[in-house]
């Protein structure tokens, strides 16, 4: 189980634990949006067959919580397409007024960094300190800067 | 009609501080996508209050009326809680839920209302009344079949239940025109549900087309009785109370027939049922459905809960 | 294929040949160095991480054992929706049931996460191949089950749960946030009632003292075997997914239950609980292990019933899965053929 991946591709399913996945090509699909009312069909997964007719595919659900909130990951679930997948995550992630607002993405349409990469693809950051105020110390005391 | 103001964050605890750090203190607790409210909107609860202070009290008719239009959602309820653990897919299992769910809440608010001229509460007038004392149309008696039987019912009902509920928001009566605002928009989603399902289930494979144009046919020969005028009707709507039930069927048969085209099903050209339910003639189920529902209350009366 | 996720299982290497086989150990061992220090730390597994193969396989065990648990759990409960007393009770037994289902689905997706189709673990449990919670096997018979369900059960599960909000596998972990938050209600309406009985008629009161003497020792078997015969707690807990100990958990879930019970008004069907001065620690009776197993195994009371309705459900399904399918895949042929035309 090799732990290295290209961060531009993005991550390929498994069905089984041991078995080896195959890659998914990163569709053109968006998410699809429930404030914009836009319910367009962005599947890219019904290009994937899957191995069982009645198998759903899998989409990531985002939630603004209120106004003026970024959408969050709330979760999963699984839907045959993006408007049932909407309404779905309606019913599953705002029972409790959870949410204004809610987008769902083809899980496969997701491209990830690589979890390995975590030294360098992160690494670039650290110590630049110039880049917050905090590093300024001798305009301290001097007001509106 | 007034609701109570009801705090906006109301963040859940588990009551299980001791164990651990527990859920407050867990690192995705502050993420916004799990802040929980109650929200704010008319509740049952709220007009029983309004009834038992004697706030509000309907008057005789406006009280039959909304026993037909609470037992209505009430027996649709109580069909639609059987789907829960048995849908086609869990997210449906929660999505005919929150169906259910709304219903009844509706169920319980016309209830508790129309109770207020007898002094029966919503339980009262739920579980210890006769079969013939039911006012609900034969529609929501209709067996669950499959699944796309229920979606056939579904589909009908919340064609029917939106344009209904859409004039009463302007009924003089002003409970029941709190209770219909309130109704109107859970009632808009169930419309979009059903009408997603319809469309999915006719295009999808040939079992399933089969299957939805049989289940349109089970259910249409219902249709007719919802929009079936009689006095009670002509008269609260002369008052502006209510509406006529006929007035509906216009936009009924627009709205519903432009979602049957776009699934390129025919409206079943099925004879009409006489129906009667709202004058206390039922169909073979109610009795069954009653004695499920009843058992238990019926075992205990006077008992509370 | 069905488990695309967003967080995903790393990719799987061709073949290895000799060179790649070393530099794969290599990448083993580096890999194992993090996990360790991740565990060290307290701080979460992520699902691209690289993770000891068995420390994934008990996860997926142990999140879709729970997620089953959740399923089948909806069971005892939805089966009393029909019947509950008042339309106050019947909305909240709808909502409890219905929210069952949704912290399955929460389960699930974390499972997912770490490489098994919901399907596939859909299709283990028809088949009898998958365990969920032994609990769910006894019926429920009487409406005052709703109570002590609630009480009872969901009490032990959630101070089985709150610890996991901290599991060192975050998807879990996140699931578990978002179903204690959830749950919250659940222990509490189950309390009331329990409560309204035990305040109401004799033959109410006699209802729910039954209840509780039927689900108070299946509900303390919930936190699993005594310390001494649980060969993999000691693992979970080094692999920080389980943060106390079975005979832990349960001895706290007794002393609240003790409190709580005085409150109904009801009594604990177990004489020999007491409060240990020495080990500071609440003490109970002895329990039926030999029960626990048989359940377990499927020879509990009503573990074939569960799966027939859980396989049945399903199956009717199927029609309705397949044309929601067939409906995308022509929706997204339909789209594509407009784009290419255009």
């Amino acid at each position: 189980m090799s732990p290295h991946g290209n961060p531009e591709v993005p991550a390929s399913s498994a069905g089984d634990v041991e078995s080896s996945a195959a890659k998914v090509p990163a569709g053109p699909a968006g998410p699809a949006s429930a404030d914009s009312g836009s319910t367009s069909s962005v599947s890219t997964s019904s290009t994937s067959p899957t191995p069982d007719r009645s198998v759903w595919p899998l989409w990531e659900v985002f939630v603004r919580s209120s106004r003026g909130l970024s959408h969050v990951h709330a979760g999963s679930l699984h839907a045959p397409d993006a408007a049932m997948a909407l309404r779905n995550a309606r019913d599953l992630y705002t029972r409790r007024n959870e949410g204004v607002s809610i987008w769902v993405v083809p899980a496969d349409a997701i491209a990830a960094s690589d979890p390995d990469a975590k030294g360098s693809f992160f690494e670039s950051p650290q110590g630049k300190d110039y880049r917050h105020a905090t590093y300024y110390t001798k305009s301290e005391g001097v007001k509106h800067l | 009609m007034t609701t109570p103001e009801q705090t906006e964050h109301t963040e859940e605890t588990t009551g299980h501080g001791d164990i651990s750090v527990g859920v407050a203190g867990s690192g995705d607790s502050s993420a916004s996508a799990t802040r929980i409210t109650p929200g704010n909107a008319l509740r049952p609860e709220d007009i029983a209050l309004e009834v038992r202070t004697g706030l509000v009290k309907p008057s005789e008719d406006v009280a039959e009326y909304a026993l037909r239009l609470g037992d209505d959602a009430l027996i649709l309820a109580q069909r639609l809680g059987h789907w829960i653990s048995r849908a086609p897919e869990l997210e449906e299992d929660v999505a005919l839920g929150n169906i259910a769910l709304d219903q009844l809440g509706h169920a319980r608010s016309f209830l508790t209302y129309a109770g207020g001229a007898w002094e029966k509460s919503e339980d009262e007038l739920a579980y210890f009344r006769r079969e013939h004392e039911f006012r609900s149309a034969h529609l929501f008696e209709q067996p669950n079949g499959d699944f796309a039987v229920t979606i056939a019912r579904q589909f009908v009902v919340s064609y029917y239940q939106f344009e209904l509920y859409r004039r009463l928001t302007e009924s003089t009566d002003a409970t029941l025109a709190a209770i219909a605002a309130k109704a109107v928009k859970e009632v808009d989603y169930h419309r979009d549900h059903s009408a997603q399902w319809i469309i999915r289930l006719a295009q999808g494979t040939e079992v399933s087309r089969e299957k939805m144009i049989h289940g349109l046919k089970l259910v249409w020969p219902y249709v007719a009785e919802l929009f079936a005028d009689d006095e009670l009707t002509t008269r609260l709507a002369d008052a502006g109370a209510a509406v006529e039930p006929s007035s509906l069927k216009a936009d009924f048969d627009r709205l519903t027939g432009e979602i049957l085209a776009e699934a390129e099903l025919e409206v079943p050209e099925t004879p009409a049922a006489p129906g009667g339910g709202r004058r206390g003639k039922h169909s073979e189920h109610l009795g069954y459905i009653l004695a499920e529902m009843q058992v238990l209350a019926r075992e205990h009366p006077g008992a509370s809960w | 294929m069905a488990a695309q996720n967003l967080q995903s299982v790393p990719d799987q290497p061709a073949v290895p040949g000799r060179d790649e086989a070393d530099e794969q150990a290599r990448l083993e061992a580096e890999g194992q160095a993090y996990f360790d220090k991740v565990m060290a730390e307290d701080s979460r597994i992520e699902p691209k991480d690289w993770m000891p193969a068995a420390y994934r396989k008990t996860l997926l065990r142990q999140i879709s054992q729970h997620a089953h648990s959740e399923i089948i759990g909806m069971q005892p409960e939805a089966n009393w929706i029909s019947r509950a007393p008042s339309l106050k009770r019947k909305a909240i037994l709808m909502a409890k049931v219905q929210d069952e289902a949704g912290h399955g689905l929460y389960l699930y997706s974390a499972a997912e996460t770490l490489g098994q189709s919901r399907d596939k673990m859909m299709d283990d449990l028809i088949a009898g191949k998958a365990r969920y919670s032994s609990i769910f096997n006894y019926p429920a018979l009487t409406w005052a089950d709703m109570g002590a369900i609630g009480w009872l059960v969901d009490g032990a599960a959630i101070c089985n749960q709150v610890p996991l909000c901290r599991a060192s596998y975050g998807p879990y972990g996140r699931a578990m946030v978002r179903i204690c938050k959830e749950e919250s209600f659940h222990q509490r309406q189950g309390f009331e009632i329990l409560l309204e009985l035990s305040n109401g008629t004799p033959a109410q009161k006699q209802m729910a003292q039954d209840a509780v003497n039927r689900w108070y020792a299946p509900a303390l078997m919930m936190f699993g075997p005594p310390d001494d015969d649980s060969p993999n707690s000691k693992q979970s807990m080094a692999w920080n997914i389980k943060r106390f100990s079975n005979d832990e958990l349960r001895s706290r879930f007794v002393g609240m239950m003790v409190e709580q019970v005085r409150v109904l008004g009801l009594t604990l069907p177990d004489s020999e609980v007491r409060f240990n001065e020495e080990t500071k620690k609440w003490e109970h009776g002895p329990l039926d292990w030999e029960e626990f197993k048989e359940v377990l195994a499927g020879r509990g009371p009503c573990n074939a019933q569960r799966l027939e309705r859980r396989r049945e459900a399903h199956d009717d399904g199927a029609w309705v899965r397949e044309a929601a399918a067939a409906y995308a895949a022509k929706q997204a042929r339909k789209h594509a053929e407009k784009e290419f035309a255009a």
